[in-house]
């Protein structure tokens, strides 16, 4: 149970294989443009690569495209917000009422839902992003330097909601980071990426 | 009343307007001094050419003919389509869909026209059928060009935020709809300006045309609303088959945005 990457490759990479418990939270790191992004778009299927990838047993190609991306569901980067106002991108009244708390421990009132997106600050764009995938409860959350753009106070913050998810919702976590001491906090293990292979760097 | 005839020097007079105007974008480095010469020879050889080849056409009258010449129009006009897009899918299928587009938007319509509205024995009759199918080729093509061209620069400009949309679960229509129907918009609203200024801004030019020949100016008016119809459905279904068909190549049967299919930009 959980999810399987089958000898997963993309351009000249791979192929990766790697199995990922439930609840479990699995770091990876690796020097820049190594295809750490590229590793979890190939995940979420936005990319054609080889292999395939699995959960809980059943192949991506047994979802549809659009279920297979809320259940495996990707953070990129760089979000992105395509109406003027924060709440338009939030279609789900239902789950957007569920998760005010979230959007508190976030360091957001819930009054952010009117505000322009124009006028959000980086940071603040990258927890509501955030925000937008946690709230839909997605099986498996792939997350791309999800901190980048957050003070220690807020990144702190990050760590401790996902950490809590995993742990209590037994969601499943790849988290790619440059930030090796942050990986050891969050994740039970860490790998390098390197063009032919995952290397194992470390397990709690 | 008859027309009266125009000299090569009153011609010449006119074109030295266009030199005039390519002269100042050579001096203000606007760099569409080739492209204007080019288009305008373009235009006079063509138009001298279709009319002796009317000529000709009108004195035959066979339908292998008339269906010959409409299919040229026909692939010259997906060509111009296809061209006038910065970002071309690549290989034949961008042609194809151009061509196909023009013919849905040109072909379909000029044909009811001739046969259930003008009514005209035989339908293919050239001095009927030529006019019209031109009339609606030149005039859609530029909604579908336009569409096109925006639709392809649009996805790849933003395939940021459309994969964005992919990530969160939308499926490849709501993901690219919004730009979708931007690129619609695009495409006909420059008819349906037309249509709202006809008569009172402009005077289309087949009626101008029809009156400068001597037909009564009813005749011309009512013959003017039909063309100016046709062609806004034309360049309407034109432009829903060309960002459809466009669109449902941009992405994979895994709904995955697909952008190697489009040609580079090269810089300059």
């Amino acid at each position: 149970m959980g999810l399987r990457l089958s000898a997963i490759s993309f351009l000249s990479n791979g192929p990766y294989s790697m199995d990922v418990r439930s609840g479990e939270c699995v770091g990876l790191t690796g020097r820049s443009g190594i295809g750490k992004t590229q590793l979890l778009r190939a995940v979420a299927d936005v990319i054609v690569h080889g292999g395939e990838c699995s959960l809980d047993g059943k192949p991506s190609s047994h979802f549809t495209p659009p279920n297979w991306r809320k259940t495996v569901a990707m953070v990129p980067a760089e979000s992105f917000w395509w109406y003027d106002t924060v709440d338009s991108h939030f279609q789900d009244g239902e789950s957007l009422a569920a998760g005010r708390i979230l959007l508190e421990r976030l360091g957001f009132s819930s009054d952010v839902m009117g505000w322009q997106v124009s006028r959000l600050s980086t940071g603040e764009r990258q927890r509501l992003s955030l925000f937008r995938t946690l709230i839909t409860e997605p099986r498996v959350l792939l997350l791309d330097e999800p901190t980048s753009a957050l003070d220690p106070k807020m990144t702190q913050v990050v760590e401790e909601i996902v950490v809590e998810k995993c742990s209590n919702k037994k969601t499943i976590c790849l988290w790619v980071s440059h930030d090796q001491g942050q990986l050891f906090r969050v994740a039970e293990r860490v790998f390098r990426l390197e063009v032919k292979a995952l290397v194992s760097i470390g397990q709690q | 009343m008859n027309v009266i005839s125009l000299s090569a020097f009153d011609l010449c007079l006119a074109a030295s307007l266009v030199l005039l105007l390519a002269g100042c974008s050579l001096r203000i480095g606007l760099g569409l001094e080739k492209r204007l010469l080019v288009s305008g020879v373009r235009m006079t050889v063509q138009l001298l050419l279709v009319g002796m080849v009317l000529k000709f056409l009108f004195a035959s009258a066979s339908l292998g003919l008339v269906m010959l010449m409409s299919f040229c129009m026909l692939l010259v006009a997906g060509y111009e389509v296809w061209a006038r897009q910065k970002r071309k899918l690549r290989g034949s299928t961008g042609y194809l869909i151009s061509t196909g587009s023009m013919l849905v938007s040109s072909f379909t319509v000029a044909f009811l026209a001739l046969t259930v509205m003008v009514g005209v024995d035989p339908w293919y009759t050239p001095q009927y059928a030529i006019p019209l199918l031109g009339m609606l080729l030149g005039n859609t093509m530029n909604g579908v060009a336009l569409a096109s061209d925006r639709l392809t620069t649009d996805i790849y400009n933003q395939r940021g935020l459309v994969e964005q949309r992919l990530l969160l679960g939308e499926s490849w229509q709501e993901a690219s709809g919004d730009i979708r129907r931007d690129c619609m918009r695009t495409g006909m609203i420059p008819i349906i300006n037309s249509m709202a200024a006809a008569g009172v801004v402009s005077l289309p030019g087949m009626m101008t045309g029809q009156i400068l020949g001597g037909s009564s100016p009813f005749d011309a008016v009512k013959y003017q609303i039909l063309i100016i119809f046709l062609i806004a459905a034309g360049t309407g279904f034109g432009v829903l088959t060309a960002i459809w068909l466009i669109s449902s190549r941009l992405f994979d049967d895994r709904q995955r945005l697909i952008l190697d299919c489009l040609s580079k930009l090269k810089g300059h």
